[in-house]
């Protein structure tokens, strides 16, 4: 009778044993592709086995496929089965079926809703290891529906049944709690109760579960309050109670329940006196008695300490926690010393000076070989900077920066600006860092820092002629940090007379001709390294030197020259801009090169000249719609002479692909770099508003009755015109119904937009806007007739005003 | 929370990979690849800690792993869980299946993982702690074994003289191992004698 055959046996007795013969096959594949021949071998026999009604195999067909899933095969062709096996009677196909559905299903599949049955059922099983099967399941991929259907069942498994099932159901009561917030409710009693309870693994899936619900809402959070001196009691109990065996972990009891119940003391005393009193002794027995020779020890300990810390606890207890972590700081054991950091970093808000004491060590850390060590070091070291210890500080991240892992460079030197920008003692010392960090990692910083450093520099108005020298310096050594070369680049365009002059009080005199300055200046142009904006910072930097130099002029235009053939399209633009400058314009070239006055940090203003009284062209950003025009504040006379300059010099751009309507003024846009930080650079922060609405003038063309009409026009094309009408009531009491129709000559085409509004309250508090555009392709003349009307007081008005002449343009309509 | 655990070996093969939330079956494979990367790198006397993976979850994640011969246990936590907590939580892991196995290793890994999944379920649930008591874990990962068995043995009553060759969690097809080491399964390492080639424990 034992003439069996054995692998029919085998196969029979343990559901692993043709798993193991397929691991076996798989690991004997020696190539990758040899491996999914196996795998996809198997996996057709697995599918073929799955379609049979019923086999003696089953559960070690859908074991096989869930190690071809861990392996990274597709295997989303075994839910069905899943499904099918957890509704199976048997026990050992039950556990397969649910080791499958956590790892196959989740809420997103159809079939996850189908196990919802069995899970129900299987949850009053009189087997409590199937039980504990449907709970594992639940807790780990049970949907927001499944949750609602079951909570009630958790809720009974949490009151009356044996501590193995209740651990379980606390948990999974947890994950019921995360999924549906408000189910919270329901098992507040539950958890209330377990809390009496002896088995340790109960208790702190009772402590979880509190924890939980605490952190959803804020009133089971007041009624939790009252369980502290039950929790102290607990926990006395855990440390006071001698050796115990079955609980002890190196010579603590139950390590991770006591670290579960303080974070649960913490969560209860924070903010509040009355629990935080009631623990304050236990958290100082707690603080003096635990061994911290082992690791255990230590992670008792310094939960003790964040609870401490959190808690409105009494001073002496603070004291004693603060040097706790610093006795972790000098601990020899990195973990120790990174998790002694990391809570250093949650309290070094509140207790500052207490940390401080500790900087030297941290700064100490920042020279520690392992990369989290550093990273914990740095923030905690840039947390720690004060305008007392601003310098030494300095020093030492400046060090660590030019040795720091690359992942840690942009944070470090981010920091490093935001904390010299805070504290900088001097203007030097804050330029002089802002090169150092540039030299360093200029490769890392974000873009906003080259406009930033150029604000700060103008601001420096005493030490133009130390840093241009520095920077000189800088970009003879190395041009291959953007950032640098850039600031470099526009410094000695802005400032090359004080460089030419030799002499500086703060550093060493170098003698610069105006060769080596060009010379310079041409590297950076012809470099490889440049990117685009570099050279067009370059570009522009020579250019202005045309006017503070005096010899070497016509290199200048010689270089300007040929980059007006150069393929970058920016590039060309400038060049062509500054030929037409050299050629046409020479006698505004002066003025247009000026010194840029002080720059405002973020003003939103559009005007910059108004602060020095320079000729300074009104600056528009960079979009201007073609031909749009651009009238700087001077007066009107002058207005009709640059609107034929701008017309004129219309021909001998070249068209580019960029918006930009060739303007003398935009010159002055030196600093442009790609993307818009030019609008940052010049305080002009808004995209263009397409409507002059500083420039355009207004004329009134109405008045009467206290209602007045303004008229102002732009010139959008050479027939097309954009009039805009504004209306304002002046009277005492409100207009409504306000509407405005126009009429043209025959030949011009009018196109009215919508009003912006159709009623003008009292005393001209808004008004009223409309904006007419015109075609006029034949050129006549141009006259308008507009009829206004509306009603005031309850009767209509209605009235007809002729314009005959529009501001801006000539006699002729043009 | 407990976001994942992942065991893999030294050349970044997985070993046992269970996620506690849910993503795709490419993204998992993902996540494994770059916890490797950022595992490998780091030096013997470093700190467990790690941060940075991107994947898996912004700021508010770590990697607590420890590095055992030839295997990497790794647990990807949030903030809610103590860093040293979890670290003790995988030397107790690693001593149950120590207990379970007699002399783990990693070929035990590779041939009974699914075993390894019900024994990580009686320690972590939905992404928390459950149990750390290790008698009280292999109690129940007994008893429920078993059942199993006694299933088995209800289908085959006549035979049963052959079931107490079984032990707990191990297979014997007859032929032990021939070298020198303790271990009772039967593995390619350790073919007809001869062949004898030890293989590693831990």
């Amino acid at each position: 009778m034992y003439f069996y055959n054995v692998n029919e046996l085998y196969r029979a007795m343990s559901p692993s044993v043709p798993l193991q013969e397929m691991i076996r096959a798989i690991r004997s594949a020696r190539t990758q592709c040899e491996e999914r021949g196996v795998i996809q071998r198997e996996c057709a026999a697995i599918r073929a086995q799955f379609r049979q009604a019923d086999n003696g195999g089953r559960s070690h067909n859908l074991a096989k496929l869930l190690y071809v899933h861990m392996l990274g095969y597709p295997a989303h062709f075994g839910q069905m089965e899943c499904v099918r096996m957890i509704a199976s009677p048997r026990y050992s196909e039950k556990r397969v079926g649910y080791l499958g559905a956590m790892m196959l299903l989740d809420e997103k599949q159809d079939a996850s809703l189908l196990i919802t049955n069995s899970i129900k059922n299987d949850l009053s099983h009189s087997n409590q290891y199937v039980q504990s099967l449907a709970l594992c399941t639940l807790a780990c991929m049970g949907s927001a529906e499944m949750c609602r259907d079951l909570a009630p069942e958790i809720d009974r498994l949490l009151r009356a049944s044996n501590s193995y099932i209740k651990k379980k159901a606390a948990l999974c009561a947890v994950h019921i709690v995360r999924k549906v917030h408000d189910l919270g409710e329901l098992f507040v009693p539950a958890a209330r109760s377990l809390l009496a309870e002896k088995n340790h693994g109960v208790l702190h899936g009772a402590v979880v579960l509190i924890i939980e619900l605490c952190e959803r809402n804020p009133e089971t959070l007041e009624r939790f309050r009252k369980t502290v001196p039950d929790l102290v009691q607990i926990m006395k109990g855990l440390v006071l109670s001698g050796y115990s065996p079955e609980h002890d972990v190196a010579g603590i009891s139950d390590p991770f329940l006591q670290v579960r119940i303080l974070r649960l003391l913490r969560i209860l005393g924070r903010n509040n006196e009355g629990a935080s009193d009631a623990m304050n002794d236990l958290l100082a027995q707690v603080a003096t008695n635990t061994d911290s020779t082992k690791t255990v020890g230590n992670a008792v300990l310094y939960e003790t300490v964040l609870t401490v810390l959190d808690i409105k606890s009494e001073s002496g207890l603070r004291v004693l926690a603060v040097n706790i972590l610093g006795r972790f700081l000098l601990n020899n054991d990195r973990n120790i010393r990174y998790i002694a950091m990391t809570s250093l970093q949650k309290i070094v808000g509140t207790d500052h000076n207490a940390v401080q004491r500790h900087r030297g060590t941290i700064v100490d850390c920042l020279k520690d070989q392992d990369a989290s060590v550093k990273r914990r070091a740095l923030e905690l070291s840039l947390a720690l900077v004060s305008a007392s210890n601003i310098r030494s500080m300095m020093k030492e991240l400046l060090l660590f920066l030019s040795s720091c892992p690359a992942e840690l460079k942009a944070h470090a030197a981010s920091g490093i600006f935001n904390a010299a920008e805070r504290y900088a003692p001097s203007q030097r010392w804050h330029i002089d860092t802002i090169l150092h960090v540039l030299t360093t990692a200029g490769g890392d910083v974000r873009d906003e820092t080259v406009p930033n450093l150029i604000q700060l520099i103008t601001n420096a108005s005493e030490l133009h002629c130390y840093t241009v020298h520095k920077l000189y310096r800088a970009l003879l050594t190395d041009i291959s940090q953007q950032s640098l070369v850039q600031v470099a680049c526009w410094c000695i365009g802005e400032y090359g007379d004080l460089l030419l002059r030799g002499e500086c009080q703060e550093t060493e005199a170098v003698q610069v001709t105006e060769d080596d300055v060009l010379d310079a200046l041409e590297t950076v142009l012809q470099s490889h390294m440049s990117s685009p904006a570099t050279r067009g910072f370059a570009l522009t930097a020579t250019m202005k030197l045309s006017t503070r130099i005096t010899d070497n002029v016509d290199r200048i235009r010689s270089i300007v020259s040929i980059y007006g053939s150069c393929i970058d399209v920016e590039l060309q633009q400038r060049a062509v801009e500054y030929n037409a400058l050299f050629k046409k314009y020479d006698h505004m070239r002066a003025a247009v090169l000026e010194r840029m006055p002080v720059i405002e940090k973020n003003s939103s203003g559009h005007t910059n000249g108004e602060t020095t009284g320079e000729a300074i062209k009104d600056i528009q950003p960079a979009k201007v719609k073609q031909g749009e025009l651009l009238l700087p504040p001077q007066p009107a006379n002058q207005v009709c002479d640059l609107l034929d300059l701008l017309g004129g010099s219309d021909e001998t751009l070249q068209p580019s692909p960029a918006v930009g309507a060739p303007v003398p003024g935009l010159l002055i846009n030196t600093a442009s770099i790609a993307g818009g930080d030019l609008l940052d650079l010049l305080g002009v922060l808004e995209p263009a508003p397409l409507a002059p609405v500083l420039t355009a003038p207004t004329v009134p063309v109405y008045e009467k009755d206290g209602v007045t009409l303004t008229l102002s026009c732009e010139k959008q094309s050479d027939t097309g015109l954009t009039v805009t009408l504004t209306a304002s009531n002046s009277t005492e009491s409100d207009i409504s119904s306000f509407t405005l129709q126009a009429a043209v000559p025959k030949s011009v085409q009018l196109h009215m937009k919508a009003p912006s509004g159709d009623s003008l309250p009292a005393r001209g508090t808004a008004k009223v806007t409309q904006m007419v555009v015109l075609n006029n392709p034949n050129k006549v003349s141009l006259k308008m007739r507009v009829r206004i009307s509306y009603t005031s007081q309850g009767s209509a008005f209605q009235d007809t005003v002729q314009i005959d002449s529009f501001p801006g343009l000539d006699a002729a309509g043009q | 929370m407990i976001k994942a655990i992942l065991i893999f070996n030294n050349h970044g093969k997985p070993r046992l990979s269970k996620f506690y939330e849910h993503y795709n079956e490419d993204i998992e494979q993902q996540i494994i690849r770059e916890t490797f990367h950022l595992v490998s790198k780091r030096d013997e006397n470093v700190c467990n800690f790690l941060e940075g993976g991107m994947l898996i979850g912004g700021s508010d994640y770590k990697l607590i792993y420890r590095h055992y011969a030839t295997l990497y246990f790794v647990f990807c936590v949030d903030s809610s869980e103590s860093e040293l907590g979890i670290l003790d939580l995988i030397q107790v892991f690693v001593e149950t299946l120590d207990k379970c196995f007699e002399n783990v290793c990693e070929l035990d890994l590779i041939f009974h993982v699914d075993k390894v999944h019900n024994i990580l379920a009686e320690m972590v649930m939905g992404g928390m702690v459950l149990e750390t008591n290790m008698n009280e874990i292999i109690t129940q990962v007994d008893a429920q074994n078993k059942m199993e068995k006694s299933e088995v043995r209800l289908t085959l009553p006549v035979h049963y003289f052959y079931l107490s060759v079984y032990q707990a969690g191990q297979v014997d097809t007859g032929r032990y191992c021939r070298s020198a080491c303790s271990c009772r399964i039967s593995c390619k390492e350790h073919e007809p004698p001869g062949n004898a080639q030890k293989h590693q424990h831990w």
